[in-house]
């Protein structure tokens, strides 16, 4: 594909959004009803499902059970159908592993896990359809299912990813905010990171693509901190969105249960 | 802010993929004109005028232009004379544009970037100008319609709701998208058409391009010349399945009929002849090959022919008989035809008119300077004034009814002969950039007056009082080496190489290191020098001159005094050179053995382990190869050429230039133990033992075998062929030996596997180029990588990046051999200056034996050129040479003609062609009756119709390793 470019002369992306703007995120909570929280979220053409399972007693492999604080499982899986070419493995292999012990570690940091001793709490992840950012969108979802499922968190987890578009006539190389799936493949360094944006305080960095040098992983890095203070609006909103819902639905339950 | 209206796009390539992408539409996107009061703009934004002017005597309404893709790929020449302002640039265009040429897309930018009133429109992303592909459409018609539906917004856009309004019009060479807008309702035209009714400037109608789009319409009549191209599509199949080859195309330098294709992966290249072969290809495009069947294989004629005489019209004559007759019982090489052209390559050409037949016509033939381009048909109603200049010329097409490609003038040059235009031709001619330095180049420069400061002497070694010095060509003001020596205490020796300080001035990042990367390096001419870095560094602050204090990176080495490294360090450090020598001046002082300074001493000392050195470089299989190198002796009032003086070599130059290779060295082996990935180095790959083939086969004529199996066995058989009779013969051999080798290349060592970093010529396993930062790029990047490996210097970001850097490579290596070519050039012009109304006689040797020519070389000025033996078309010659093609000889009665043979020729300059001045030979000894000319101390009689024609530049490989100095 010749002359794609990370951005153009004229200040927009391939998608032809600007270096700050995120994707569109449209999410909704609540949406199984067997698990004890639920969401989905899209971000962009990034569609990811999330269940969360607890907090609940440990059944089996007892032995991973903590006295002093909940144990928390997480799994990252995609959708055999989720990318252009379809895939062997939903997960098990290398890459998702790798995505569960980060995920593992993000929410342990996350969750007050102190106030369920010897319980177990359950994350599952599915991404339905894969466009670039895929483990930010993830763990975005995630948080929302942990809204919903009424585990206490320290704060939204937000994760945002961000790259660098080289410099373009003199003027400094360009940061780059929300990477989808066809920036990720035009090369450039790929930072992930997963911050708890009101304690202003990051869970997860994660630096991948080609090398960055010292000197821009300052701006770089800022990026994905604003994009993940902008994602933790949308959240906030949509969650605030579905608390009121919810409170209406019981309300009008709740009137026709007295009629 | 954000509109946000997801849209899905299927694209397929290879395997079938589904791929969907998101595109967002904007409705922050501003038109960019003066005019309208809707969008809210930002003032870098507003570009096109309120009231744009009113060019065009038939359009006489203010309006905008805006141009579809077509006009912008073939009509840019008409653009960069930026008569036509207030044009709009839709991102469609843009982006089809990029697709189809880079160089274009470049082009187009700098047109933006200059502000000419060019707005680029970002419609594809705009909401109400974004337009979705239906279903069976092509993208090109998407394309279409989207330009369309962007004037169409505009004309509504830019009308107020009192009813005042400005039109846009779309110029399209496209009929099609033409007609389909004027059935829309709106302004569409030809480039022509518009450009016709521009009363004011009529010269623009020279430089429009004929390129036509309804191709075939204009010779439906006449048998095509040409077999048509294949499809793209074809050519892909059938390079898929092995049918088709695809390669670099070569025209001949010597035969206008015959070419080479280099294809990958083939050893030996596949050789085209005739029109039919060479199929409308053109020097460096990129082209499809079917190979002919082993049966119809052919040799590589021995004829020289050139493209002579008028135009002939449409048709080719039987010139092709003479290939044919070629080939007898000769090894045959694979050969092939072109069927398709994938991507050509042209660029604009210098070169003469020549005029038509009658007083008045607008067609006329253009006759490049370049032997290997073919003449070009082009349409001027200046003629009259154009035929003492030389022009630049672009080509745009090429009909399979036309003998020659159509072009169009892009503009004149100046008078032919001048010296300046002369000059400013070879310059174009190898794309040399050579305009003034800009002044964002300029404000990077220091500010004078300069002085060494308290900071640089903190971070310095301070070696002041060392007895340094330096030693280089008479004139020479860009020192950028100096060399100190002195024996320590324990009988070892201390030596020291100091090199000018470039990248403490030249910042990565900066304008000026941009401007410096993209000369690449500076070009010596015969009687100019143009800069890769402004004067002030290059021949001021950078330039080690005698008594003054400088900034150097040093790099010394503890000695044995057999010349065995003991150790080795790098540091920056400040000098102050005792002397700036010639080489004349340090040998005088060397062999003066009543002077015992420091000087002196030290000279004798680097002497001596230079001598040493230079052994233990040859013992390991180090070439000494040859160029004739010559200089011009300049009448400094008339700037004419008064005498020719080949270069001379003495100790003092292998001396400087065994410590310059013995410090290049030292330093690519710390670069690359520093960083294994982006080192910067420089490699000369071992050649193909094909190459020496045909030098292989003279030689052996004359009783001596030549080992090319290893680069040691090769050096030592060049020692041994020495012919007592014959002194210059070993020289020539080396001349030849140089021909056959490939060129030294910088490379990223990130790109290549190891054992290929060798340089084969200086028999070492890896090479860098360090010691020369004021003339070379390549240096200044070393500096960098040495400098942080030392901790002197902070890293780059750039620096670790290796594709970055490659490409930086590439470019070097590009201009690097521009810059030999023009150097070359330069010294045949100023031998044709030199010749003006002089005949001389000269001793010459042959060099190959040909066919139907003697190829001469003539040591003294370094000139060669060949001697037709064959009778032209309707000639008789009195005697007839017979070709032996075993022996590579040329029989006429008794006299034989041997390669490598001494021959005495006469010299003089054609000047009855003036646009073409040619410099013609006649021979003088062995005589041959009929055939050769009295000396010139004779009466002369009728000269005859034998000449040499000089080279402007030749291709050959050249020897790489040579410079300026000769220095490595």
């Amino acid at each position: 594909m010749a002359g794609l470019q990370l951005l153009s002369e004229y200040g927009l992306r391939v998608d032809g959004r600007r270096p700050n703007e995120l994707r569109q995120i449209r999410c909704k909570m609540g949406v199984f009803s067997q698990p004890d929280g639920s969401a989905y979220l899209e971000q962009g053409n990034t569609k990811v499902l999330a269940a969360v399972y607890g907090p609940h007693e440990v059944r089996l492999n007892r032995s991973k059970t903590h006295h002093d604080r909940a144990y928390i499982n997480c799994q990252f899986s995609m959708a055999v159908f989720s990318t252009s070419e379809r895939k062997r493995r939903p997960r098990g292999d290398r890459k998702s592993q790798e995505m569960d012990m980060n995920l593992n570690q993000i929410f342990e940091s996350a969750i007050r896990t102190e106030l369920y001793p010897r319980s177990r709490i359950d994350i599952y992840l599915e991404v339905l359809q894969a466009d670039g950012s895929n483990f930010s969108a993830c763990v975005n979802a995630a948080t929302l299912a942990l809204i919903d499922a009424g585990i206490p968190l320290k704060d939204y987890v937000c994760s945002c990813t961000s790259t660098l578009a080289p410099s373009q006539g003199g003027a400094p190389p360009t940061p780059m905010v929300d990477v989808n799936h066809v920036e990720e493949t035009l090369g450039g360094p790929g930072l992930n990171m997963s911050t708890l944006p009101r304690l202003d305080s990051v869970v997860h960095l994660e630096l991948s693509g080609t090398r960055l040098h010292l000197s821009h992983i300052d701006p770089v890095a800022e990026k994905a901190s604003t994009g993940a203070a902008d994602i933790m609006a949308v959240l906030d909103k949509a969650v605030r969105g579905h608390v009121a819902q919810c409170l209406h639905a019981r309300e009008l339950s709740g009137q026709g249960a007295d009629a | 802010m954000k509109t946000s209206k997801v849209f899905v796009k299927k694209t397929k390539r290879g395997t079938i993929l589904k791929i969907v992408r998101e595109h967002y539409l904007r409705t922050d996107l501003t038109c960019g004109s003066y005019f309208c009061k809707k969008c809210f703009h930002a003032p870098k934004d507003l570009i096109l005028d309120e009231v744009p002017e009113i060019l065009s005597s038939t359009y006489n309404f203010h309006h905008y232009l805006l141009l579809d893709t077509n006009i912008i790929l073939d009509q840019m020449d008409i653009l960069e004379t930026k008569v036509l302002s207030n044009i709009i640039l839709l991102q469609t265009v843009l982006e089809e544009v990029r697709n189809r040429s880079s160089s274009i897309y470049k082009r187009t930018l700098d047109l933006v970037g200059n502000k000419n009133k060019y707005y680029t429109f970002v419609n594809e992303h705009h909401r109400e100008t974004h337009v979705e592909s239906k279903d069976c459409e092509s993208s090109n018609d998407r394309n279409d319609r989207a330009i369309r539906r962007a004037v169409e917004w505009y004309n509504e856009h830019l009308t107020t709701p009192g009813g005042v309004s400005l039109k846009v019009i779309l110029l399209t060479d496209d009929r099609n998208n033409r007609d389909l807008a004027i059935a829309q309702g709106l302004i569409a035209l030809s480039m022509k058409d518009y450009v016709q009714t521009l009363e004011k400037h009529p010269f623009l109608l020279d430089k429009l391009s004929h390129k036509s789009y309804d191709a075939d319409a204009d010779g439906k009549l006449r048998a095509p010349l040409f077999p048509a191209h294949l499809s793209a599509e074809q050519v892909h199949i059938g390079i898929k399945n092995g049918k088709l080859l695809q390669g670099v195309f070569y025209a001949s330098r010597d035969n206008f009929l015959e070419g080479t294709v280099n294809v990958d992966g083939m050893d030996k290249s596949v050789l085209l002849q005739g029109h039919e072969g060479l199929n409308r290809a053109v020097d460096g495009d990129h082209v499809a090959v079917e190979m002919l069947p082993e049966t119809q294989w052919s040799a590589p004629s021995e004829v020289v022919m050139q493209d002579e005489g008028g135009d002939p019209g449409d048709v080719n004559p039987d010139e092709e008989q003479v290939l044919e007759s070629a080939v007898n019982g000769k090894e045959r090489t694979p050969t092939g035809k072109v069927v398709a052209i994938i991507r050509r390559n042209w660029r604009q050409y210098c070169g003469v008119i020549q005029l038509g037949f009658y007083q008045g016509a607008i067609n006329h033939i253009f006759v490049p300077a370049e032997r290997k381009i073919p003449k070009i048909r082009i349409e001027t109603r200046q003629a009259d004034v154009l035929a003492n200049q030389r022009i630049i010329v672009a080509i745009d097409s090429w009909s399979r009814y036309s003998r020659y490609p159509k072009g169009h003038f892009v503009r004149a040059l100046g008078e032919i002969g001048d010296k300046d235009t002369e000059n400013e031709v070879l310059l174009l001619e190898h794309d040399i950039p050579h305009t003034k330095f800009s002044d964002a180049v300029l404000a990077c420069l220091p500010k004078m007056p300069w002085a060494i400061t308290k900071e640089d002497e903190d971070c310095r070694v301070d070696l002041r009082n060392v007895c340094i010095c330096s030693v280089d060509p008479p004139g020479c003001t860009d020192i950028d080496d100096a060399l100190h020596c002195f024996q320590l205490p324990n009988g070892n020796y201390e030596v020291g190489v100091h090199i000018a300080d470039v990248s403490h001035f030249i910042r990565p990042g900066t304008a000026l290191d941009k401007e410096a990367s993209r000369r690449g390096t500076t070009v010596y001419l015969t009687d100019k020098r143009l800069d890769m870095v402004p004067e002030l560094l290059s021949s001021n602050l950078c330039s080690l001159r005698g008594q003054e204090e400088r900034l150097s990176f040093s790099c010394i080495w503890e000695l044995t005094p057999d010349a065995q490294i003991l150790s080795t360090r790098f540091h920056k450090s400040i000098i102050c050179s005792k002397k700036a020598m010639t080489y004349e001046e340090a040998q005088l002082i060397i062999d003066d053995s009543s002077q015992n300074d420091d000087l002196a001493l030290g000279l004798r000392g680097l002497n001596n382990l230079a001598k040493k050195l230079k052994k233990q470089r040859t013992d390991n299989g180090a070439l000494v190869l040859a160029s004739p190198e010559v200089r011009f002796h300049v009448d400094s009032e008339t700037h004419e050429p008064l005498e020719v003086v080949v270069k001379k070599l003495r100790d003092t130059n292998s001396m400087v230039e065994e410590f310059m290779l013995l410090a290049n060295i030292s330093v690519a082996t710390r670069i690359l133990a520093e960083f294994p990935e982006c080192a910067i180095l420089r490699r000369h790959p071992t050649p193909p033992i094909s190459n020496f083939e045909p030098l292989m086969r003279s030689l052996k004529t004359q009783g001596f075998d030549l080992d090319v199996t290893t680069g040691k066995g090769f050096s030592d058989s060049l020692d041994k062929a020495v012919k007592p009779e014959n002194p210059f013969f070993n020289n020539m051999v080396r001349i030849l030996a140089t021909r056959c080798m490939l060129q030294a290349v910088y490379f990223c060592s990130g790109m290549i596997q190891p054992d290929e970093y060798k340089h084969y010529g200086l028999a070492v396993p890896i090479y860098t180029h360090f010691t020369s930062p004021i003339r070379r790029y390549a240096d200044i990047m070393v500096h960098r990588l040495l400098a942080v490996c030392i901790g002197a210097d902070h890293m780059s970001p750039e620096m670790l990046d290796k594709n970055f850097s490659n490409q930086v490579c590439k470019n070097l290596n590009y201009r690097n051999r521009m810059a030999q070519y023009a150097g070359r050039a330069s010294v045949a012009l100023h031998t044709h200056l030199f010749f003006r109304n002089k005949i001389q006689d000269e001793q010459g040797y042959i060099l190959y034996v040909r066919k139907n020519a003697l190829l001469i070389l003539i040591p003294k000025y370094g000139l060669e050129g060949t001697v037709y033996v064959a009778p032209k078309k309707g000639e008789v010659l009195p005697v007839t040479f017979v070709y032996d093609e075993e022996q590579q000889t040329q029989t006429c009665g008794s006299v034989v003609f041997n390669p490598f043979d001494p021959v005495k020729v006469q010299l003089s300059l054609d000047q009855s062609d003036r646009q073409r001045e040619k410099l013609v030979f006649k021979l003088v000894e062995p005589v041959i009756p009929g055939f050769s000319v009295p000396s010139v101390e004779l009466p002369t009689e009728e000269p005859m119709e034998v000449e040499i024609v000089s080279e402007k530049a030749r291709p050959a490989a050249p020897p790489a390793k040579r410079t300026k100095k000769g220095k490595r």
